[in-house]
């Protein structure tokens, strides 16, 4: 496999690239995950920090849809608006933080006494993001309900405006992301660190855009689902390593990542084998984990 | 029956969703850069007005609005389920929540529509829910202006446009009689001029004080006609304070502080 060789001049386009018209295209990625999602749940036990709200929820999720059902006939549609509304708000605001959402806060906060006609409001809710905001509520985690939310729309071409101050820790999301993605699918965090260092963004430094570097690779971006940050197991001294998180893999066009780089390198997207093929297959479970 | 919205619509939603709040001439970019697809090309406040339809049932609207700053109009997304503080309370702690209303106080009742960070840190001694540390005060002023609540200049806070285009209501309702409409633009106006006439006392922005007697040599109250005792702020970029779509307004944005500092 190649190396990542990326000058600084390089660095500073890939900070652009999500901004503008070379942003990873949303749509390609997603269904690709839909059979995949499961599988890496096992596998992360990071995710299931709150499991103590399962016995709480369990209650509303064996009702069946007929029940379901009949208490919706007991509502006014103005109720069942209202209360779709407040769902909708409540996830813009945690979405604004990309903080995955969890069923058992939606219920605990905003549902409420609607809590058995959850699944009708949810609908509600899926249909509203989509067609009113372009964006599609997915469960990353069925086992202990946790939601994302997701942008379907292409990006805009050429688009300087909605730029915001977010966007040059996207540009490092992206680079750490794309080392991830041509070593294979999961790197240890020193391979991340040495490239980064390389274009003079330092773990230990404080940094003129990122700030501290290590706590948002590490913190931030995993807390996102971005990235997951695992310790790889028997290891003295303790190594972690850098894998894709779930919101990475429904957002991030593997394809348009390889095009780029290869752009880079001055090379065909199919000369790096085994990228191309992940990249290329759109359905099943992806190979790298 | 509403007319459906658009992947155009989505776009520019999302798009407003990011910053909150976005200048007129930038969104009649983004708006013509969300449609280039489309051969429809409908006015921006059409286009907008179909968004906000569909908006409405959650509560939510594109509203437009006057910067005090630099007199520019502005989109702000606002949420007008509870147009009150309480809307925040997910992201402040109540006691953070309590300096910022003490803040709204000073600003209300100060002349030139700021609050100084002195007369802040003094009030959050007096703080109710929980006492604040001068450091913690800097902070939570610091996060309120990056959240775009509050705006900061050489050390004076003033309400952000897009606080007063989506707190109005509440401001109205909590402050009655202590706040006053802009006499040219009907808006809330804080940063703003007043008629030293006893009898009249009206309030004009200060962006609507510049266009009002841009060319006034013997400027005069609009309402009592009395002579207007202010130095008149000269703003380098003038846009419609009322008139809608029609007129674009491709000037940059301007840095309007040095004009409105004088005045004292």
């Amino acid at each position: 496999m190649q190396l990542l060789r990326i000058s600084d001049a390089v660095f500073r386009g890939l900070l652009n690239f999500r901004n503008g018209e070379r942003t990873p295209n949303v749509a390609m990625s997603q269904k690709r995950r839909k059979s995949g999602m499961q599988i890496s749940q096992g596998r992360n036990s990071r995710i299931s920090q709150d499991q103590d709200d399962e016995s709480e929820d369990r209650s509303f999720t064996q009702t069946s849809s007929s029940q379901v059902q009949r208490r919706m006939e007991r509502l006014t549609v103005a109720q069942v608006d209202r209360k779709m509304a407040e769902v909708v708000q409540f996830i813009l605001i945690k979405d604004q933080k990309k903080v995955p959402i969890k069923r058992a806060e939606i219920v605990k906060h905003v549902m409420k006494e609607y809590r058995d006609v959850y699944p009708e409001i949810m609908k509600r809710v899926t249909r509203t993001f989509e067609q009113v905001f372009g964006l599609k509520l997915v469960e990353i985690d069925t086992k202990n309900h946790v939601y994302i939310l997701i942008n379907k729309l292409e990006p805009i071409f050429g688009d300087q405006v909605g730029m915001g101050p977010g966007n040059h820790r996207t540009g490092l999301l992206f680079v750490i992301l794309s080392i991830i993605f041509m070593k294979g699918g999961v790197v240890k965090e020193s391979v991340v660190w040495n490239t980064l260092k390389k274009l003079r963004v330092e773990p230990g430094e404080k940094h003129e855009d990122f700030g501290d570097v290590k706590k948002l690779v590490t913190e931030e971006f995993v807390r996102q689902k971005n990235l997951e940050y695992v310790r790889i197991p028997h290891t003295d001294p303790v190594e972690y390593e850098f894998r894709w998180g779930q919101r990475a893999e429904t957002e991030v066009s593997k394809i348009r990542m390889l095009q780029f780089v290869s752009e880079l390198h001055d090379q065909e997207p199919q000369s790096w084998t085994q990228q191309y093929k992940e990249a290329t297959t759109v359905e099943g479970p992806s190979s790298q984990r | 029956m509403a007319i459906p919205m658009t992947e155009s619509h989505r776009r520019f939603l999302q798009t407003m969703m990011n910053g909150g709040i976005m200048e007129f001439s930038k969104a009649k970019i983004l708006h013509r850069n969300c449609c280039e697809d489309q051969s429809a090309h409908a006015q921006l406040d059409e286009f907008i007005d179909v968004i906000n339809t569909q908006l409405q049932p959650m509560f939510m609207q594109i509203r437009k609005g006057m910067s005090e700053d630099d007199g520019l109009q502005y989109y702000a997304l606002v949420n007008m389920a509870e147009t009150d503080v309480t809307r925040m309370s997910s992201d402040y702690a109540d006691n953070e929540l309590e300096l910022f209303r003490k803040t709204m106080d000073l600003i209300v009742d100060s002349e030139n529509g700021t609050a100084s960070s002195t007369d802040i840190l003094n009030c959050a001694d007096s703080l109710q829910t929980k006492k604040m540390k001068k450091k913690e005060v800097e902070h939570v002023l610091n996060r309120l202006v990056q959240d775009k609540w509050l705006n900061e200049k050489r050390g004076d806070y003033a309400m952000s446009t897009r606080c007063i285009i989506e707190m109005e209501q509440y401001i109205r309702n909590v402050y009655q009689d202590l706040v006053k409409s802009c006499y040219i633009c009907h808006s809330l106006a804080f940063q703003s001029q007043s008629c030293e006439n006893p009898g009249c006392g009206i309030k004009v922005h200060l962006p609507c004080v510049a266009r009002y007697f841009k060319s006034h040599t013997d400027p005069q109250c609009p309402a009592c006609k009395d002579y207007w005792p202010h130095e008149i702020p000269v703003f380098p970029a003038q846009s419609p304070s009322q008139s809608t779509s029609s007129k674009e307004n491709t000037a940059p944005t301007p840095s309007a502080s040095h004009s409105r500092r004088k005045r004292k």
